[in-house]
This record gives structure tokens, C-alpha cells and sequence, in this order.
């Protein structure tokens, strides 16, 4: 849900908003906004039920009351252990609390961004089709479209530290060091101007860093500013003098029901297509095993986010992925590869199983400096059951 | 998850464009008398006098095939692709106030994960006297509560704040469900871990977080986490359904969705927000001169008509007709519901079916007649503290144009005069 949600926002001037016609609110009856509910007590049930203290004081009983803690009643869960807390609690706070040491430099972090993020956030940070740009949009949040970044509108650096830790690259969430964490935030700061090129992002100086939408954010004053004036008792009659349409959905036209019955038209006239093709025989007399490629098919779904694959696969962040084998590598038209990738195409590498299944076990590895940022299938069943799913996609 | 519609069923232009009319004629006859025998009624029809299937033809049943076009669809433009999306109930195609699990609203950050109640684990730490580890199993032996809710996202509508957009109640208003949830309140798991150590409550937080790869973490007050959450794992009476967070996921009553952590796999007690990712750059409220609103939880008044909408336009003559939709308040429950068929000039109340319940969708009915007239139908919500549902303008007046979340206007559907309804928006 990004800016993309507002698709004409460009627009919005348009629309015939009229503020003064309205509603002839009385300022009568306003109910004051209840607070927030205050904090429960402990339980009564619960508190009747917990154990009660043990008068003499046993050994046994004084271990368990320690171990058990002020309020636990139940008994139930286990103790977390430290190593489990510390390999989930990795969350950091505004103030840089939970960060770990370590460092990283612009310099690594563009290299790293460019093998890890570039793909949809694109070389510089500035977003690849509907994919978020990082970057840019410097005091745009009062105009008509407004362009959120990090570097626009994040408050805080700890939030993307975070982010890129635990929930980044898109595909391979926490596959990446502390280190490199460091050195991708670096960059990100750089490619919104707020860094030099050859600053070192470290837990030393990261409060150091200011946000530039530090201060563009208030808590919420809905109460305030609204719910006094809509707690009202409400007009029934007369209400307005006149009711005109000023804007109807048909003429924007980008309600997805035509797509699908366009796609139901499509489908039905593939159909016999589909039927026509011997199910176990692809392209030139290949085999294919189809209980391992419906597995694949399970698999391809961590492909999916960037390839298409099928009737109509285009491409999108990963170049589209039918008729594969014997696909000379880099093989694609227009399709912006590495340069290594586009290499090893010209020196007349080709994709089929073999070359396939060594470039999905560890693909960085194998054409070093793609941009396909995959760290990998997981098991060699994995990536023999994806290439038997590729080759139902072979269309001669 | 998504589908497109196949078989039989007729499409909406078609339907539209009146060529699904023969099939809808014997239904709209029905007033008028029919000059001859209905071959329905005087012949032997095959299913009254050879078998159905019997028992165990469908051990977990779906829909019967006449109802495969009501399903969760998508709009494509959205977003970048359906790993991290969105999806749409099918609310026009709905009645009562549950939405059955299987066409209930997705939202994924990175997908829909398969995880095993063995693989399940719950921690709760931080700011308490012993952080915990629970398994499933342990969740299911604490005192469980059972309350219906509704969960919508804090983008349901925000499609519509520039202007009448997606022509659909499915799309306009779809990000949303209504379950009855069975699990355990936050308050137990918490007081289980003991909070002695987090001091006084009223300025702590908790932190949650899911199993899944974006993990869409958030912070909640503590006051909160201690009032009316629960730690759910089984909705309408079964499991969880995978996309919504199998085997749990927490309800967080009448708060913004994004806040509802599906597969639950931490709890942290902390001493302030955390601000991450989904509560900083996303879910926060961009006002007209910039400025943004955070911690905007709260899902105020709102109300929709579900039929006659776009989707489910009028497929009878003139006479009688049911006007219905859905009211639901983050705030309590939803006491009044008005309905206007002149854009906003007038309006009645309309019948509520059951009475609201608190934080819970109710389904309200006009039971009117149409005389083949052009109509602006609305609706308005009112919930149990007052509050009145507003219109775009109000709304527009006070935020501008660029919140994106929390669109809670009044929304008017144009009926014509053959039936057919559009999404519009009127002065």
C-alpha cells in the first residue's frame, strides 16, 4: 500500500469538492469522547486462583515462587532461554537501543544495494515500477502527490536498520550481516543526500544521524479535531438544497472486472491448446516427471514475486521464464541483466538442467554479480523439482 | 488465493447490458402472473426423481458451483505483485454479518506461510519478571474467551480519497471480515510472564511481531494489550485458515488491521514504541500541509450499502426491494444506521437485524419500494458514543486529500433507472 493507492491523485483538483453545501450540524449534544479504557487491575478469577504463598517457607516452594515469578498462575509456557531471546528480540529502538557493533562504509553499501536491492528499488534508491522508491521526494509531503522515502518522510534511522535486518531483501529475509546492514543504511542516507560519499555508518555514530521528517509527525488528535465536531445529532430532512453527481468510477475505468473476464476469455480460448499437448512429453521428446513438477510448482512460488511464468508471462523484476531450456543465457531482449550474466551468454553458456541446477543452489556463486537477489534454494529436491516444473513451460 | 471468474455463471457486462435477462425473467414475473405453465413445476426435473451425491462425496465442502463468482479478487495496479497485496471480501455478494474464512480479506507482507502447530512458538518478554516460551498446546489449556470482531485494514476506502474510483463495494470497502474468534486474552499470557518488572503500566508498550518473513512488527499501548486483546486460534468455530495467520494470529478489537499480527510469534513488553516499518513510513496519516498523523489506530464509524451496489445491481421491476448493508465502529457498537436515497437530502432509518455489537460489523435493512426511479443511495452510521459517520467534504476539510488510510465517508452508489448502480460521488 504505497502512493500508488492515490493513482490519479494528479488529478484530484478536478473533483468538484463542495465544502459549504452541507450539513446543517447542530453543535447540541456532544458526547465527550469516552477515555481510553484504564489499565485492568489484576483479575479477580485469575488472582483467586493463584497459589498462595507457602506460611513456612519451604525450600522446594521458595524455588518455585522464584521460578515462577509475581503473577503466573497457570504454570504454563517455559522459561525462554537467553540464546532464544537473542535470536528473535533484535528489534531497535529510535534511541539506537538494541543495535549490535558493527560498521559499514557508502562504498560497500552500494555494491551491496546494487547485488541485493536494485532490482526493485532500483541503482540509485529511486524504485523500480510499482516497487517503493528509498529515495528523492524531498519536500513533497504537502503537494498534491506526495513522494514518501526514507528520506522524505522516515522519522527515524533506527526504523530502517530494522527493516532492512529483519524483513529485507524482499525473498531472503535475514540473510544479511550486521555489517552489511550497516553498510546498506549507509548508502541509503548517501543516495538521499544526507551523507557524504565516504561516510561509515557505525553504532558509534548512528544517533548522530538526523532525520530530515524527524519532527513531521503528531500523535493522533482525532478527538480533537474531529470527533467533537461529528458527534452530533445528525440532519434528517432538507438537509441540502441541491444534490449534483460530480465524479463517477466508469470514467476512470481501472476496476479489475473487465481484466478478468477478459482473462476468463483467454483462458477458455488456451484451453484446448493446453489439451492438445501430450501431458508428460515437453518440447523435443522431454520427459517430464509430473508429480515432481507439481512439487515445483510449490517451490516456484518463492520465484514468483519476480518471474512469470505461463500463457502471457512477461517480465518483470526477473526476466519471464518460458521456454528456458536451451535459452542462451542473458538470452532475453531488452531485459536488463548483469553484466556477468550477459557474458556468460556470449561466450555461449546456455540454460538447462545442469547449468540451471547449479545456478539455483547458490546463484551468486554461480554468476557472480547477478542481480537476481536469491540466495538459493534450500535442497537439491527443491531445485530439481522447480526445473521439472520449467520444463512444462517449453513450448516447442 | 485470488481468482478470476470461470464457468457459467454471467458476467457482470452481460448481466448489465441485459443479455442475462431471460434468466432472471421468471423471478421478476412472479407479480404479474404467468400465461403459461411453468415446465420448472409441470415437468419431472431430474434431481426429483434420480439421486444426489451422497454423504462423503465432499469431506470439507466449498460453495456449490452457482456461487463461484463470490470470491476475494484483487486490483492488480495496487501493487507490485501478490506476495505482499492485498485482496477484497465479497461484500455485495454477502448477508448476514460472518464472513464465512474462505472469502475473507487477505493482507500479506510476504506471503502466506504454512506453519505446524508442532513448529508453533509463542515468546513473551521484555519488560517481565520470566520471559516465556509457549507452545500451541499450552495456549489451548489457559481460559478461553469467545467475541465476534471486525478487522479492517487501515486502507480499506483509500482508494476513494481523491475522488469515486473502483466501481465495486467489493473493492471500494471489501478490506474487511467479520469472524467469531475463540482464544485466550493477552492480559493472561502476560500476567502468566508476570509484569512486575515493567513498573507502572500506564506508559509501557508491548511490541508484536509475526512468524513470517516481514515479521510487520507494531506497537501497542499496554493499556490496550491488557483491555481487550486476544490471542486466537480459531475463528467461526474453526482453525485459523492459513492467509489469516494459522495457527494464530492476534485480534486487536476496533484497531487498524495491520495491527492484527498474524502467525504471533512474539510478544515484548518495552518502555516505548518502537516506531518500526509498518507504524513510521506506512499506516501513518499524511495531512494537507504535510504533517502526518501516527498512532491513528482507532477504526472510527463506517458504513456501506451492499446491495443494490455496483456489483449487485436491481435484477427485478419496480415494487418492493431491500436496501442492506454493513455499520461497524472501532469505537462500540453501532446503535442507528440512516439511509438516504436522494445523495444525502433526506434520509430514514434503516432496521438493524440484530442489535450491534461492540467493535463487531452489524447488518442493517431498508425493506423500501422502488418505483424505477433514479436514486443516490447512502448510508450513515452512528455508533454508542455519538459519533456520526461524515461525508468526504468532512472528512477532506479536516485531512486533506492524502491520508490514503482511514477513509471512513459516507459513500453513494447512482442507481439508474434499469437498475444498474454506480459508484459516484455528489455535491
Amino acid at each position: 500500500m504505497s502512493k500508488s493507492l492515490k493513482l490519479y491523485g494528479g488529478s484530484a483538483l478536478g473533483v468538484a469538492v463542495v465544502l459549504t453545501a452541507a450539513y446543517n450540524f447542530a453543535d447540541r449534544n456532544v458526547t465527550a469522547y469516552p477515555e481510553r479504557a484504564a489499565l485492568a487491575g489484576p483479575d479477580p478469577m485469575l488472582a483467586e486462583r493463584a497459589p498462595e504463598p507457602e506460611p513456612s517457607g519451604g525450600l522446594i516452594a521458595a524455588a518455585n515462587a522464584e521460578a515462577s515469578g509475581a503473577g503466573a498462575v497457570y504454570g504454563l509456557g517455559r522459561e525462554a532461554l537467553p540464546q532464544e531471546i537473542a535470536a528473535w528480540d533484535v528489534d531497535i529502538m529510535p534511541d539506537g537501543s538494541g543495535l549490535p557493533e558493527g560498521s559499514g562504509s557508502v562504498r560497500d553499501g552500494e555494491m551491496l544495494f546494487s547485488q541485493n536491492c536494485a532490482v526493485c528499488h532500483g541503482e540509485f534508491a529511486e524504485g523500480v515500477g510499482n516497487w517503493p522508491p528509498l529515495a528523492g521526494g524531498d519536500g513533497t509531503l504537502a503537494d498534491e502527490d506526495p513522494v514518501k522515502t526514507i528520506g522524505s518522510y522516515w522519522p527515524y534511522l533506527s526504523t530502517v536498520w530494522d527493516y532492512v535486518h529483519r524483513s529485507m531483501p524482499y525473498g531472503a529475509a535475514q540473510t544479511l550481516s550486521d555489517d552489511e546492514v550497516y553498510a546498506i543504511t549507509a548508502y541509503i542516507l548517501y543516495s538521499n543526500f544526507l551523507v557524504e560519499s565516504d561516510f561509515v555508518l557505525s553504532d558509534e555514530n548512528f544517533t548522530e544521524v538526523e532525520m530530515p521528517n524527524a519532527d513531521g509527525f503528531i500523535v493522533d488528535d482525532r478527538p480533537e479535531t474531529e470527533y467533537v465536531k461529528w458527534r452530533t445529532e445528525p440532519c434528517m430532512e432538507n438537509c441540502k438544497d441541491e444534490v449534483e453527481i460530480t465524479m463517477r468510477a466508469t470514467i476512470l475505468d481501472v476496476t479489475p472486472e473487465d481484466e478478468a473476464e477478459a482473462e476468463t476469455t483467454e483462458q477458455a480460448a488456451a484451453e484446448p491448446v493446453e489439451a492438445a499437448a501430450p501431458a508428460d512429453e515437453g518440447g523435443d521428446g522431454m520427459q517430464i516427471d509430473m508429480a515432481l513438477a507439481e512439487e515445483g510448482e510449490g517451490v516456484f512460488r518463492q520465484c514468483k514475486a519476480c518471474h512469470m511464468v505461463g500463457e502471457g508471462a512477461q517480465n518483470r523484476v526477473g526476466p519471464q521464464l518460458n521456454d528456458l531450456i536451451g535459452r542462451p543465457m542473458g538470452g532475453i531482449d531488452g531485459f536488463r541483466y548483469s553484466a556477468s550474466m550477459e557474458e556468460m551468454g556470449e561466450e555461449g553458456m546456455v540454460w538447462n538442467e545442469e547449468t540451471l541446477a547449479e545456478f539455483l543452489v547458490k546463484p551468486r556463486d554461480y554468476v557472480e554479480g547477478t542481480t537476481m537477489s536469491f540466495n538459493g534454494l534450500r535442497s537439491d529436491e527443491d531445485v530439481a523439482a522447480v526445473i521439472e516444473f520449467l520444463k512444462t513451460h517449453q513450448s516447442d | 488465493m485470488t481468482q478470476s471468474f470461470k464457468g457459467p455463471t454471467p458476467s457482470r457486462r452481460q448481466f448489465l447490458s441485459g443479455a442475462a435477462a431471460a434468466g432472471a425473467g421468471a423471478v421478476a414475473a412472479s407479480a404479474s402472473g404467468a400465461a403459461t405453465p411453468d415446465p420448472k413445476i409441470t415437468e419431472l426435473q431430474p434431481w426429483a426423481t434420480g439421486f444426489g451425491e451422497g454423504v462423503d462425496a465432499t469431506p470439507y465442502g466449498m460453495p456449490i458451483e452457482f456461487e463461484d463468482h463470490v470470491i476475494r479478487r484483487n486490483v492488480e495496479w495496487l501493487t507490485a505483485d501478490t506476495i505482499s497485496s492485498i485482496n477484497f471480501t465479497p461484500i455485495h455478494a454477502l448477508d448476514g454479518t460472518i464472513t464465512p474464512q474462505g472469502c475473507a480479506f487477505e493482507r500479506h507482507h510476504s506471503g502466506a506461510i504454512e506453519l505446524r502447530k508442532e513448529d508453533y512458538r509463542l515468546m513473551i518478554n521484555g519488560l517481565v519478571d520470566r520471559p516465556l516460551v509457549f507452545s500451541y498446546w499450552d495456549l489451548e489449556r489457559l481460559p478461553r474467551e469467545q467475541h465476534v470482531y471486525f478487522c479492517e485494514c487501515a486502507a480499506n476506502s483509500g482508494m476513494e480519497w481523491a475522488g469515486a474510483q473502483l466501481n465495486g463495494a467489493q473493492f471500494t470497502h471489501g478490506m474487511i471480515h467479520n469472524m467469531e474468534y475463540t482464544g485466550v486474552p493477552l492480559r493472561t499470557l502476560l500476567q502468566e510472564a508476570g509484569l512486575e518488572a515493567a513498573g507502572d503500566l500506564e506508559d509501557k508498550w508491548i511490541y508484536v511481531e509475526g512468524h513470517d518473513a516481514s515479521s510487520n512488527g507494531r506497537s501497542i499501548p499496554m493499556s490496550k494489550a491488557m483491555d481487550d486483546v486476544l490471542v486466537a486460534f480459531k475463528a467461526n468455530g474453526e482453525a485459523l485458515r492459513k492467509e489469516h495467520g494459522y495457527p494464530v494470529r492476534l485480534v486487536v478489537p476496533g484497531w487498524e488491521g495491520n495491527m492484527w499480527v498474524k502467525w504471533l510469534r512474539r510478544v515484548e513488553v518495552t518502555d516505548a514504541a518502537v516506531e518500526s516499518r509498518e507504524e513510521t513510513s506506512k499506516y501513518t496519516d499524511v495531512l494537507e500541509d504535510g504533517t502526518a498523523r501516527k498512532w491513528t489506530w482507532e477504526m472510527d464509524a463506517k458504513s456501506v450499502i451492499t446491495s443494490p451496489s455496483p456489483q449487485a445491481p436491481i435484477q427485478h421491476g419496480p415494487g418492493p426491494l431491500v436496501i442492506t448493508g454493513l455499520a461497524w465502529s472501532g469505537h462500540g457498537a453501532i446503535t442507528r444506521v440512516d439511509v438516504s436515497k436522494d445523495g444525502g437530502k433526506t434520509w430514514e432509518t434503516a432496521r438493524l437485524a440484530q442489535p450491534g455489537d461492540p467493535k463487531a460489523v452489524a447488518r442493517f435493512y431498508l425493506d423500501t419500494t422502488w418505483e424505477g426511479e433514479e436514486l443516490l443511495l447512502q448510508s450513515r452510521a452512528i455508533d454508542e458514543t455519538g459519533y456520526v459517520q461524515p461525508t468526504k467534504a468532512q472528512l477532506r476539510e479536516v485531512r486533506g486529500l492524502n491520508s490514503i488510510y482511514h477513509n471512513n465517508a459516507i459513500q453513494t452508489w447512482h442507481v439508474k433507472t434499469n437498475g444498474e448502480a454506480e459508484n459516484v460521488e455528489v455535491s
